[in-house]
């Protein structure tokens, strides 16, 4: 019994486990640089835009395996409008609304070809991957436009001054601001989890076991306030963290709770049977594909601020990121199976072997080399172990 | 005696936590056709795999004695090399590939680096003759109907010089008339000395091609019954071996249920077929259904039983030409779409439960909800506890067999699915329940829940369309009976008044001119 409960929390924690096995080869190796404060911040700030394009992603995915090869591209043409907006003196909050609803715009017009005349993803954004580079291109006119609009930065990250400021002041060399919110998130995180275990033991529904229970709690509390405790010592909350963390947390609950979401796990599962429970299975897929345009838009603004200018070339690869984040992450290639913590799980795992690989000198075509092979593995980790069931 | 071709010995063979065969003996005669029979999960596949090679030696303990020597097979040629072939219950034909690619599928005929069609093809010709295919082999295997695609893995194994051959269940796809053209080949075979094994769950086809019988139950051979002695194998007798008690009576009384006014009457119901619309698949039906009534349809397969369920069901099948719809007693025209009908309280319950029906992939709390989402959410936000109690009432109400309610679909037997989307379509709430053969595949311990649970349903009022082509199922369920034949209704009768004679000769004078 011991060793069957110790195989099935390795099964169900692989990925955890990966993690922090590749944190700790990497705490040797770069002799603890990798969780120096900076470095710690930084795998937030610089992988903001896999969070949430993962994140889109992963709704598309869970349809059928379904991925948008689009949203580098789109990432890029909406970074340049907005650069563009900026660049006249436009209102930045304007910007802003015009940023999101073309990506929007974009999301639906993609959706409507997949949805609604059945043309196969991969080959509609495909296209949208073509022509949002070449319009990207269009609208810079080639050139990188950059952004001196201070709000627009501040707000979304990008910038000297992009962290929320510190309302308490330095207590030795820790942002309290941000200490105190990491207690309280942490003491949020605990309470709920707690609540809802014991409203499940009292119904008698099925439930972990106290101990798994208790160290899942405790684990996650303790990652929260070591996070907050390390981003403390360095400038406090970089204002993208919220960005991130607002998406994760919505689109967690709409995975989880809503109608919507049900319907995205039940079209991935068995299309047909969907279909003939009565839900519109065509209106489910144009919501998968717009709402990824959407986050395209937001991934957008995330990146213009962080690079404080628009770029032709920006957003190379992204949908690739995205994209193997939500693999890792444990979503099936074939639809039906995945979640928002496998897919943020995949892009730390993925932003730690970047910036491990970064701190060491190893060159970015290696690093290249074991991204590629990391994805293989942990797909092979999924199939051999669906296989073995 | 005729000599013992095959003699399997003392055979164990268990999987993690579980032993499928305990300590199995089984002996074939030469030119004998054999039929293994047991409930689902009684051992019967996982004998024949041991058999074939897929479970290599040594994963399992016992001898195989095949032609007097002791096998050791470690892979599915090796078996075949000694003439032993299996046909699989799925059909494993690649249908954008010809026959004969198919047939020769992993045996190609010719040199490696290149090989030689016009021998595959001639070949395959010949094979196909033998099963009484007049297609060319040259044909693509998704032009074919199943009944032919079982033929067609038939002349695959012939090919392969079969002499000892394992049919698992090989009609379980097949309508009544390919059925039995199947069964005669099988007849066909014996007399030229072949020796087969069948797998299958029909009684009736047992009784008419097997010598003798096997049955299997939880891993063991419980008796092996002799077909050609002193006495008469009833069906009964069978089952009795099958489930281990006598079942005295296969389909339970429905006591002092109301039947009501009429609930639902089609009219005049045309639908064309959603490609081919020169065809009509269902052709000017009309029928209807009371409260608290259940109403058998039966027909053949390809009869339309099944498109015109779909077509009521929110036109979720073919479109429809003519016909009116009445619930209650109003006229009322649905949109083009199931939610439209589920509105309405129509429920359609699917004969293809993996393909059309359950979410494999997600947890029976998931499936029982799908319908009806709207009632157990507020504001299109789902209230989990509510969903859970939900999914657990009708575990407890259907008596599905499960650790929880968080099990995935995919993980549950044939029968605890076939409750678990039961359970679904009764969560939606609905006033008529259109079953379509809620009991195939299903072991006869689960068929007899199902059974119970349609008198419940009934009894609670709701009106129940039960399409079947299991005869005694129709006649033994219903409280009347519709008979459906190429797109038509051909016939009606009150439930005491049928016979399977009287049914079938119905069929077979309306013809069958489609």
């Amino acid at each position: 019994m011991q060793t069957r409960s110790a195989k099935a929390f390795f099964k169900k924690n692989t990925m955890i486990i990966a993690l922090v096995v590749v944190i700790l080869f990497f705490y040797w190796r770069t002799g603890g640089t990798i969780l120096l404060p900076q470095n710690v911040n930084n795998l937030f700030s610089q992988n903001a835009y896999v969070f949430v394009l993962g994140t889109g992603m992963l709704l598309c995915i869970l349809t059928g395996g379904n991925i948008d090869l689009s949203v580098g591209s789109v990432v890029c043409f909406t970074g340049g409008i907005g650069a563009v907006m900026l660049d006249r003196d436009m209102n930045w909050l304007l910007t802003v609304i015009v940023m999101l609803a073309v990506g929007l715009a974009i999301g639906m017009f993609q959706g409507f070809w997949i949805a609604y005349v059945s043309v196969p993803p991969f080959i509609a954004t495909l296209a949208g991957m073509y022509a949002f580079r070449g319009l990207s291109n269009v609208v810079l006119q080639g050139y990188s436009i950059g952004v001196d609009n201070t709000t627009f930065l501040n707000v979304f990250g990008g910038g000297a001054d992009c962290y929320i400021p510190d309302f308490i002041g330095k207590v030795g060399n820790l942002n309290m601001t941000c200490m105190i919110a990491g207690i309280i998130i942490a003491v949020l995180f605990v309470v709920l989890n707690i609540k809802t275990w014991i409203t499940r033991k009292v119904k008698g529904y099925t439930n972990d076991s106290m101990t798994s229970e208790l160290a899942k709690v405790a684990v996650m509390a303790i990652l929260i306030l070591y996070i907050t405790w390390k981003l403390a010592q360095f400038k406090g909350i970089p204002t993208v963290v919220i960005w991130i963390l607002a998406v994760l947390l919505i689109y967690n609950y709409i995975s989880q709770k809503t109608a919507i979401g049900r319907y995205l796990y039940a079209v991935g599962g068995n299309r047909k049977a969907t279909e003939l429970s009565g839900v519109n299975t065509k209106r489910v897929f144009f919501i998968a594909y717009s709402n990824m345009g959407l986050l395209a838009g937001l991934a957008g603004i995330l990146t213009l601020a962080r690079m404080v200018q628009g770029n032709p070339t920006f957003g190379l690869g992204y949908e690739m990121d995205a994209i193997a984040a939500c693999f890792i992450g444990g979503a099936s290639a074939y639809g039906g199976i995945g979640a928002v913590p496998g897919t943020v799980i995949g892009a730390v795992l993925l932003g730690v072997i970047n910036q491990g690989m970064s701190i060491m000198g190893v060159s970015t075509n290696y690093q290249s080399v074991v991204k590629g092979l990391v994805l293989l593995i942990a797909v092979l980790f999924d199939v051999v172990s669906k296989k073995k069931e | 005696m005729a000599k013992i071709i095959l003699e399997m010995k003392n055979i164990t063979k268990t999987f993690p936590g579980v032993k499928a065969l305990d300590n199995v003996n089984f002996q074939v005669e030469e030119g004998e056709i054999h039929a293994l029979v047991g409930e689902n999960g009684a051992g019967k596949s996982t004998l024949m795999n041991v058999l074939s090679g897929i479970y290599p030696y040594g994963t399992y303990e016992g001898d195989i004695v095949y032609e007097g020597e002791v096998c050791k097979f470690h892979k599915i040629k090796d078996s075949e090399s000694k003439g032993i072939v299996i046909i699989h219950q799925e059909l494993a034909l690649v249908p954008e590939m010809t026959i004969g690619e198919n047939m020769y599928l992993g045996n190609e005929i010719g040199r490696k680096s290149a090989i030689d069609w016009d021998k595959t093809y001639s070949e395959a010709d010949k094979y196909l003759k033998m099963v009484g295919l007049t297609e060319s082999s040259k044909t693509k295997v998704k032009e074919i109907g199943t009944g032919k695609q079982q033929l067609v893995e038939i002349a695959k194994a012939l090919s392969k010089h079969a002499r000892l051959l394992i049919l698992d269940e090989p009609t379980s796809s097949l309508n009544e008339e390919d059925s039995k053209a199947l069964l005669d080949l099988m007849l066909g075979f014996k007399k030229q000395g072949m020796t087969m094994i069948i797998i299958t769950h029909k009684l009736n086809e047992v009784a008419y091609v097997s010598d003798k019988i096997t049955v299997v139950r939880d891993g063991s051979t419980i008796e092996t019954l002799d077909c050609h002695g002193a006495e008469q194998i009833s069906e009964d007798r069978i089952i009795k071996g099958m489930v281990g008690r006598e079942m005295t009576n296969r389909f339970p009384k429905r006591e002092n249920v109301a039947i009501g006014d009429v609930m639902m009457e089609v009219s005049n119901w045309t639908v064309q077929h959603p490609k081919y619309t020169e065809r009509n698949v269902v052709n000017d039906v009309s029928m209807y259904v009371r409260k608290g009534e259940v109403v058998g349809i039966y027909g053949l397969m390809g009869a339309g039983r099944t498109e015109l369920a779909m077509s009521i069901f929110g036109q979720s099948y073919g479109t429809l030409l003519s016909g009116t719809l009445k619930l209650d007693g109003k006229e009322v025209r649905l949109k083009k779409t199931p939610l439209d009908a589920i509105k309405h309280k129509i429920a359609y319950v699917t004969e293809d439960r993996k393909g059309n029906g359950l979410v494999l992939s997600q947890s029976i709390r998931v499936n029982t909800t799908l319908a009806n989402l709207g009632g157990v959410s507020k504001n299109t936000v789902l209230d989990t506890d509510a969903e859970y109690a939900a999914a657990e009432e009708y575990r407890k109400k259907l008596n599905t067999k499960t650790p929880s309610v968080e099990q995935l679909v995919g993980n549950l037997s044939g029968g605890n699915q076939q409750k678990v989307l039961l359970a679904k379509w009764m969560f939606a709430e609905p006033d008529v329940l259109i079953l379509d053969e809620p009991t195939r595949g299903i072991d006869v311990g689960a068929k007899y829940e199902i059974y119970c649970i349609i008198n419940d349903l009934a009894k609670a009022g709701k009106s129940v369309i039960m399409i079947s082509s299991e005869l005694p199922e129709v006649i033994g369920m219903s409280d009347r009976i519709y008979i459906m034949n190429a797109s038509r209704i051909v016939g009606e009768m009150k439930a005491e008044e049928a016979t399977q004679e009287n049914i079938m000769s119905m069929i077979l004078a309306s013809g069958r001119g489609d």
